[in-house]
């Protein structure tokens, strides 16, 4: 029986014991003169437990009594999230050596956040739900004040930890509730009281709660407001890997607490999510158009493209909640490849963020301008781009559960937001010259930005067989 | 040839690819280089394109030379066309050499100018033929992306307004359109236009939140495909980017602008709202009538008041596009053949008109028409090939224009009289804003010192013109080279639109009544 168990979480306990075997080779040999070895052997174990876990059998199997599910949804969840932290690990690197950031913690950190992602897609219960998502979190706090000596980043330590601690706390006392009123903490058990006895008041008081905590790690109006600051004051290789794995591990979370453990209860918590849905659409959108430091100007992109992907969420179907991974699946390259150009936006050898720097960038680096361009295209919506797609399948979904109201406040939110991704093109085209940017992009980075621009463009022929996965993981979750 | 339509549509873009990838450096030779892989593109895509009208049956109303092959999620990438779609086609293939043409004296970023107009030819031949929802609806919209990098790299100073104008305007009319389609997918089941077309679409009264809605979903979604094409038309009051985009836009993006981009609304109008929301149309027909009328004398009258030569044209444009709509809705067989006349023939004529400014702005980097006078002294030529096209942008009998204005104002008297007057009074000031127009450039004194020197066309430019001219008093004196192929498919339009109201006809006429 534990055997079982074991097995099943085996890629779990292999990255937690893989980071502690690292963090004490490091610390007994050479420190930071082992982070690049341990960067490269970091990224390398997480896109090998990717693999594995893509090619591992079809099924389902729970381990410890229902806490940990193992199932189709939670293996495209993660193979997502590891490949990205993967990718998001290695482009990291010369950025972090640059500015003399360059530690063993941090590819050890990063593994264990992803110990507490995976943990989180394959929660079964509210325990290890929380578990996963402090694992997660914790890790998060660290590295985004991981520049010691600048105070922005503290800061966005800081503020990031008090209101994630916050939140925490909202969780846990909606967790409390729901344990309260139907006397178990499995994901199964609440699913079959609410089943019997429908969602009494103290019921949807938890529910409310769990919502909110869970709202604000996807970084969902109103609960969003710690992601403009967190995203401008981390580092940027931190704030590149928030903007990727950890939203598809919240978005993961959201669809499986939702629909596993309040699928009876469909009727109650569509309305909060299309609300926050909504309400994040629109105001990623609005909030975005005056910024000019484009690591705000992301974390509010971000804000508007949970709002959609929450769309898929709120639909409560089997096709919403593969919209949802589908969305995020793209979301999440579109990311990679923006990211891969944000962290070599340099001047002088220092980092730049205001995006007027970028003035007919075009006539400098035709080639990655191009490419930032069918990003910024992509993540607008603007078809033939794959970021089209993602929306059509939210929409879809939305059109379908009778949400057509939805729908529509989606697509005027996304023409709003259009603005601001235009606004880049139209400073990399046809600006202004300004002094711009002089950093050389190294190989990798521009091999990303490349390739996830190359997605955008030939996907729209064919997805990458993408919707078939998602598909096949939204089935395991509302079997 | 049984792909002819996809190699039709993708030999642009393969140009396009085969300039992007080995096409380096932007010396003179490498942009002449591209010029002329362009030009040969296009050529070779209108040659090509002839295929589809030989092997092009008019007397089959069904889609022809159709295409189908799956694509993702339950989507198809179909293709194919019938008497209404296929001469947009051809009107595409034939004028884009002349556009790249046009484009001779550019200089700057050329390799890229080409790539983003022959995108744009792939995108646009791709409108008229898509036979999948989603499929129209990806290459409807894409073609807002070169047309925004037309306009805002190499339009004029005001290029950055009027580039983010034209695309929040149109994106915003689109995706509403999308939600529609959604619901159209979700309804029918299918994203196969062929099988839309014969769905019928409900149209019970419906309540929401306390309004209720006559006509039902049917009038739901023509409101939302209503808002994407009478932007992309335009139509008054959604017309405002037009003129901004226009006047903003370099030459041959205009041309591209005003020759084919705006067929796309009317296109729409046909391929969508009349055939799947029949009875939507008919409950609507009077307004989108209203607001043609409104347009046309309107926009006529600020047509005369303009200093810039574009902007005038582009609100006659607007204008003529009223027109459209009048020929559209009044849902006849004079109506929807003068509809698409008329279409096909504004192609030639304000392509050729926005050509002929280009021509003089080229020579004085000026498009006032306070700065010019007197131009018949040394541009005899110019003066000539100016004179047809004003004319037959009043529409003088023997010319294009003539023929679609007259079916559509005739469709216009059966369907109401008091349309038909309001839309004649266009006519006459559309005589008066053209010929004013005419006086003040071509006629007068020639007193302006810069102008002595300028000179008349050169060889490109007469080449340029003269296959507009051709068909411009082709179409004028035998309108039957249109007329027949289009006639049978509209004839089953029209007859489709008619069952469907006609049975319901009293039933509902009478609902409204009552409302």
């Amino acid at each position: 029986m534990i055997s079982n168990d074991l097995n099943t979480v085996l890629p779990e306990i292999i990255l937690a014991v893989y980071a502690m075997v690292a963090l004490m080779f490091a610390v007994y040999t050479g420190k930071d003169r082992t982070a690049s070895m341990l960067t490269w052997l970091t990224a390398a174990v997480l896109a090998g437990l990717g693999a594995w876990i893509a090619t591992r059998p079809e099924g389902a199997a729970t381990a410890f009594n229902g806490a940990f599910i193992d199932d189709g949804f939670s293996r495209y969840a993660k193979v997502v999230m590891l490949w990205a932290s993967a990718i998001m690990l290695l482009l990291s690197q010369d950025y972090l050596r640059r500015n003399n950031m360059h530690k063993f913690e941090y590819p050890i950190l990063i593994s264990l956040a992803v110990v507490g992602m995976m943990m989180m897609v394959s929660a079964g219960d509210l325990m290890a739900l929380y578990m996963g998502l402090e694992l997660q979190s914790l890790s998060l706090y660290v590295i985004a004040a991981f520049r010691r000596d600048s105070l922005k980043s503290t800061e966005a330590g800081l503020k990031y930890f008090v209101l994630g601690a916050l939140s925490s706390g909202m969780l846990l006392y909606g967790a409390s509730f729901v344990y309260g009123y139907t006397g178990t903490t499995n994901f199964a058990g609440i699913a079959s009281t609410v089943g019997e006895e429908g969602l009494g008041l103290g019921m949807l008081f938890g529910l409310v709660f769990l919502c909110v905590g869970m709202a604000f790690k996807i970084s969902a109006a109103p609960f969003h407001m710690w992601t403009p600051d967190v995203y401008e004051g981390s580092p940027t290789p931190v704030t590149a890997f928030f903007a990727t794995a950890p939203k598809m591990a919240a978005a993961g979370l959201f669809a499986r607490v939702m629909h596993d453990a309040f699928g009876g209860a469909g009727a109650d918590w569509t309305q909060i999510i299309a609300f926050l849905s909504l309400v994040s659409m629109f105001l990623g959108a609005v909030a975005a158009i005056g910024q000019t430091n484009i690591k705000r100007l992301m974390a509010y992109s971000s804000i508007a493209h949970m709002g959609f992907a929450l769309m898929g969420l709120a639909a409560g179907t089997k096709e919403g909640v593969t919209a949802l991974l589908i969305y995020m699946a793209i979301y999440v390259v579109m990311n990679i490849g923006t990211f891969a150009f944000i962290l070599n936006m340099e001047k002088d050898g220092r980092a730049v963020t205001d995006i007027r720097s970028l003035g007919l960038y075009s006539k400098i680096a035709p080639g990655r301008a191009a490419a930032l361009a069918v990003l910024m295209f992509s993540l607008a919506g603007i078809p033939p781009l794959v970021g089209f797609i993602g929306k059509l399948y939210v929409l879809k979904a939305a059109v379908a559960a009778d949400m057509a109201w939805l729908a529509i406040a989606g697509v005027i939110a996304s023409v709003i937001g259009a603005f601001y991704y235009l606004r880049i093109i139209y400073y990399m085209y046809f600006g202004e010259e300004t002094e711009g940017l002089d950093g050389a992009m190294p190989t990798l980075h521009y091999a990303a930005l490349a390739i996830s621009a190359a997605i955008m463009v030939v996907g729209i022929v064919n997805p990458f067989g993408i919707e078939g996965y998602a598909a096949m993981a939204a089935e395991a979750l509302l079997r | 040839m049984e792909n002819v339509l996809t190699i039709v549509t993708f030999l642009p873009l393969l140009a396009a690819i085969i300039l992007m990838v080995f096409l380096r450096g932007d010396d003179a030779a490498a942009q002449r280089n591209a010029k002329i892989l362009a030009l040969v593109a296009t050529l070779a895509t209108f040659l090509v394109s002839i295929a589809i009208y030989t092997e092009f049956n008019p007397a089959v109303t069904d889609f022809q030379l159709v295409e189908e092959y799956e694509w993702f999620g339950g989507l198809t990438y179909k293709m194919g066309v019938d008497g209404i779609s296929v001469l947009f086609v051809l009107l595409t293939t034939f004028l884009m050499p002349i556009v790249i043409g046009s484009c001779w004296a550019v200089t700057e970023r050329v390799k890229e100018y080409m790539i983003m107009f022959l995108l744009l030819e792939t995108l646009m031949i791709a409108v008229f033929c898509a036979l999948d929802l989603v499929l129209f609806y990806v290459v409807f919209e894409a073609g807002l992306i070169p047309m925004f990098l037309i306009v805002g790299i190499w339009g004029g100073k005001d290029r950055i307004y009027a580039a983010f104008k034209f695309f929040l305007y149109t994106l915003l009319g689109s995706v509403l359109m999308l939600v529609a389609m959604l619901m159209m997918w979700f309804d029918a089941g299918t994203t196969d236009i062929p099988t839309l077309l014969n769905h019928e679409f409900s149209y019970e009264t419906m309540t929401i939140m306390g309004i209720s809605i006559v006509g039902g979903l049917q009038t739901l979604m023509f409101l939302a495909f209503f808002a994407s094409f009478a932007v992309k038309l335009p139509m008054w009051p959604v017309h405002t980017w037009l003129p901004d985009a226009h006047v903003q836009a370099p030459t041959a993006g205009s041309v591209v602008l005003a020759a084919i981009l705006l067929k796309m609304g009317g296109y729409g109008f046909l391929r969508f709202s009349l055939p799947m929301f029949p009875v939507a149309t008919e409950l609507l027909a009077d307004f989108v009538m209203t607001l043609s009328v409104i347009a046309i004398i309107y926009t006529s009258l600020v047509a005369m008041m303009q200093e810039d030569m574009k902007k005038l044209i582009a609100y006659s444009s607007v204008a003529h596009m009223g027109f459209v709509t009048i020929g559209i809705f009044a849902v006849n067989q004079q109506g929807l053949d003068g509809a698409i006349f008329q279409m096909l023939s504004h192609g030639f004529i304000s392509g050729a008109l926005f050509l002929g400014v280009g021509v003089i702005y080229d020579r004085m980097h000026t498009r006032d028409i306070d700065a010019y006078g007197g131009l018949v002294v040394r541009m005899p030529a110019y003066a000539l090939v100016f004179m047809l096209f004003t004319m037959a942008n009043v529409g003088l009998p023997g010319t294009s224009g003539f023929v679609g204005e007259f079916l559509t104002l005739t469709a216009a008297f059966q369907a109401n009289t008091w349309v038909a007057f309001g839309a004649t009074t266009g006519v006459i000031l559309s005589a008066g804003y053209a010929l004013w127009l005419y006086r003040r450039v071509i006629f007068g004194d020639m007193i302006k010192a810069s102008l002595m020197t300028i000179t008349d066309m050169n060889t490109r430019e007469r080449m340029m013109m003269a296959p507009l001219v051709i068909m411009t008093v082709l179409l004028g004196i035998y309108p039957s080279l249109v007329l027949d192929v289009i006639g049978p498919s509209v004839s089953a339009l029209v007859e489709q639109v008619e069952t469907a109201t006609m049975h319901l006809g009293t039933e509902t006429v009478t609902k409204v009544a009552s409302h």
